[in-house]
């Protein structure tokens, strides 16, 4: 099972795309894995025939276990796959345990790699290792297994290593980030609950899936480390309806797409991000860091759960061009086909929750980003325009839901001004390309 | 207070221990004449030849003699010219001197020390370079401390001449005339076996001794620039080594690198991590890492061999970078 994800652990067998006996290709598709993040075809990491299946469909195993044995190999590894899956996290080498050579040309020994100096060079200063990780190889061994430090510290607080964010090599969790736990979390918090009462007749133990499981996790972690604060604007987009009723079906016909509201709304937040970048920034350990890119990602609702796709620069990106970013990666949400850095990278999170209707949502943010934006339902209102004149307009309630550490109210509250006031600058004339 | 190198604070220290005691006496190659490194200049006028003997170049012979006039009663303080010249005493200062209270129940022991430059970076070549800290620091009976800094050189010999049993001071030669330390002007004695906390830190714990505690402060000053907080630990004293020091050294980061610029096998930082990774297992956050000398039979005369072998500031910062991302 291949490391699909730098925090996946595990993932499930979905279908075998070859039976034992069948010959397959290097590269051939092999088999389809669901894990937290994406459901991806593995490619087979090598020529021959299919000699066994270890891992029957449905079952779930941890990254790193073996699914299948593949005869006529030309390397000697079962196909455990570090090729396999689109874009994977690269392996990092395994770092040579041992102690450096004895031979002589191995200057300055740096246990556990030897530094490779060249000794005609006067001073070679930058003889170090340059990307060895000391120790074992990070990624698929280091996320699940936890130093003396931190395993003491998790017993002696009661908190489990498993669900704390690692900020150190290969994504391990290192001691200070146990300790930064602690301080977020009072202590007992993670306590186990008293046990349940005994499920009555009719009732039904709910098996959450891993996209749900991976769902809860993060909502959980939100909730906990995030100090949330919440405001509404209440945005004019009556232009903005002509418009889009003036374009949909020639836009349809040139795109294949609909044009929704969704894209409008996304130009809005990422030119009005320019102004206020705090609210682009992700948070890296103890670290907020002002991103550069603004990766704005967009709610899908799926039947495994919500999954937020990310459109990368999404800046540079005419209306047009976010309408069929948007549609390509809703359907390929829908449709379990995403990439990983379909869903990585991300530093603002925009949520349609209109389309089901409501007038106000409150979400959580997606950690470790710093706010989201949802777009409501476009409702038609008595409005009063001018200084007492009522008229009807469609009005969208537009809420953003920020990270209270990172700034406060007036700064968010201009962010959604900035928003409102481009969505309500949309008219008949406004161009989508 | 006088600011002193550490060759002078040597030399100012002798000049204190001499007169306040006169069963001391110094001896060695060239010291009435002040010494290849001078730290005995001065002595043989103020303290007479009596006091100040040159020896012949014959470390067998010369540490022998000092054995058995500490048997007799005297405090000799012996100055080995190198410490690469040490080798033919070997057999006395291991056979002999280290096991003599031993081996007489306390009824004789040997208040010997002897002083003697070592490591490299003067271009020095084979014979003037070496490291022989775990050659000795591994024999049970012997007493081996490396000063840092010119007061602990003056306040680690005074104690090594008070102590009863024999004591190897460590001087590293490129440190004799390195930097100035404002010392005061009454001589100090230290705890023999104690390290030293040169700096505070959080992020990763580095021990280091020698030399290699000022190369150690230079990349902690780098580190510091870049976010990383570094616990330096001079460990000062080879045999015995300030076991709770290394312990509570290693527990308050949890990373650990060891430094010094002996050859990595077999040198002192192999029982130092031995004596982290026992003591201090539960509070580990990353492996036990050492910086070393590599295992070449010398430190080569030639400028570029010479500093491909001596571990810096800046090999020790790449490490202890990569330590504190672990």
């Amino acid at each position: 099972m291949p490391q699909l994800g730098e925090s996946v652990t595990e993932g499930t067998v979905l279908q075998w795309l070859k039976q034992p006996g069948e010959t397959v290709a290097l590269d051939e598709p092999l088999v389809e894995v669901e894990t937290e993040k994406v459901t991806v075809e593995i490619p087979s990491p090598f020529e021959g025939t299919l000699s066994a299946i270890l891992v029957p469909e449905g079952d779930t195993v941890p990254v790193g276990a073996p699914l299948a044995e593949i005869d006529g190999a030309a390397a000697t590894q079962a196909a455990e796959a570090e090729s396999a899956a689109p874009a994977p996290r690269r392996e990092e080498e395994a770092a040579p345990a041992a102690e450096p050579p004895p031979a002589p040309p191995a200057p300055r020994a740096a246990e556990p790699r030897a530094v490779p100096a060249d000794p005609a060079a006067p001073a070679s200063r930058d003889a170090a290792p340059a990307a060895a990780e000391l120790g074992r190889p990070p990624g698929l061994y280091q996320k699940r297994r936890f130093s003396p430090a931190v395993a003491r510290l998790a017993a002696e607080h009661g908190i489990d290593p498993a669900v704390i964010e690692g900020s150190g090599a290969g994504g391990r969790v290192t001691r200070k980030d146990v300790e930064a736990a602690l301080r977020a979390a009072p202590a007992g918090a993670a306590r186990p609950s008293a046990p349940a009462p005994a499920p009555a007749a009719g009732d039904q133990v709910v098996t959450f899936s891993p996209t749900r499981r991976r769902i809860a996790q993060r909502m959980t972690q939100s909730a906990r480390e995030v100090p949330h604060a919440w405001l509404m604007v209440e945005v004019d987009v009556h232009g903005l309806v002509g418009l889009r009723a003036a374009l949909r079906d020639d836009f349809r016909a040139r795109h294949g797409v609909d044009l929704t509201y969704l894209p409008f709304a996304v130009k809005a937040v990422t030119q009005s991000l320019a102004d206020f970048p705090i609210l682009n920034a992700t948070w890296s350990g103890d670290d907020l860091v002002q991103r550069a890119s603004r990766n704005i990602g967009v709610a899908v609702d799926t039947p495994e759960g919500l999954v937020v796709p990310v459109i990368g620069e999404a800046d540079r990106l005419t209306v047009s061009a976010l309408a069929v970013a948007i549609d390509d990666l809703a359907s390929r949400a829908r449709a379990r086909k995403l990439r990983l850095d379909d869903v990585e990278g991300g530093t603002f999170t925009v949520d349609n929750t209109g389309v089901f209707g409501t007038s106000a949502t409150g979400p959580l943010i997606n950690h470790p980003q710093v706010a989201i934006l949802t777009t409501e339902a476009v409702t038609k209102r008595p409005v009063v325009v001018g200084d007492d004149a009522i008229a009807v307009r469609s009005v969208m309630n537009v809420t953003l839901t920020f990270d209270h550490r990172v700034t406060d109210g007036s700064t968010a509250a201009a962010f959604a001004r900035a928003v409102k006031d481009r969505l309500e600058a949309v008219d008949p004339g406004t161009s989508v390309d | 207070m006088t600011e002193r190198s550490m060759a002078e604070a040597l030399n100012w220290a002798l000049g204190e221990i001499l007169a306040a005691d006169e069963r001391t006496f110094v001896l060695g190659e060239d010291v009435e004449a002040g010494g290849v490194f001078r730290v005995t200049q001065g002595l043989a006028d103020r303290f007479g030849r009596g006091r100040v003997v040159d020896t012949p170049l014959a470390e067998s012979g010369f540490v022998g003699a000092a054995i058995g006039a500490s048997l007799a009663g005297m405090r000799p303080i012996v100055e080995v010219q190198f410490i690469d010249f040490i080798l033919p005493a070997v057999n006395q200062l291991i056979s002999e001197a280290a096991k003599m209270r031993y081996r007489s129940q306390s009824d004789w022991t040997v208040p010997l020390v002897v002083r003697t430059p070592f490591g490299g970076g003067v271009h020095g070549g084979l014979y003037h370079s070496q490291s022989f800290e775990a050659l000795f620091g591994h024999v049970p009976g012997l007493k081996v401390v490396v000063p840092s800094t010119p007061s602990d050189a003056a306040a680690l010999l005074a104690a090594a001449v008070a102590d009863p049993d024999p004591v190897l001071l460590l001087e590293h030669k490129r440190m004799y005339r390195l930097f100035k330390e404002e010392m005061p002007d009454t001589l100090a004695c230290a705890d023999l076996g104690r390290a030293v906390v040169r700096r505070e830190g959080d992020d990763v714990t580095v021990f280091a001794y020698g030399l290699m505690t000022h190369e150690t402060l230079q990349a902690a000053e780098t580190l510091a620039d870049e976010g990383v907080s570094c616990h330096v630990v001079d460990l000062r004293s080879i045999a015995p080594l300030d076991t709770q020091a290394i312990v509570d050294g290693a527990q308050r980061t949890g990373k650990v690198l060891i430094v010094h610029e002996d050859h990595l096998t077999g040198g002192i930082g192999a029982e130092v991590a031995a004596i982290v990774a026992r003591e201090a297992f539960d509070y580990l956050d990353a492996p036990v890492t050492r910086i070393g000398g590599p295992d070449v039979p010398a430190m080569g005369y030639h400028p570029a061999l010479e500093s491909a072998f001596m571990p810096n500031h800046e090999t020790i910062a790449t490490v202890a970078r990569q330590l504190a991302a672990y």
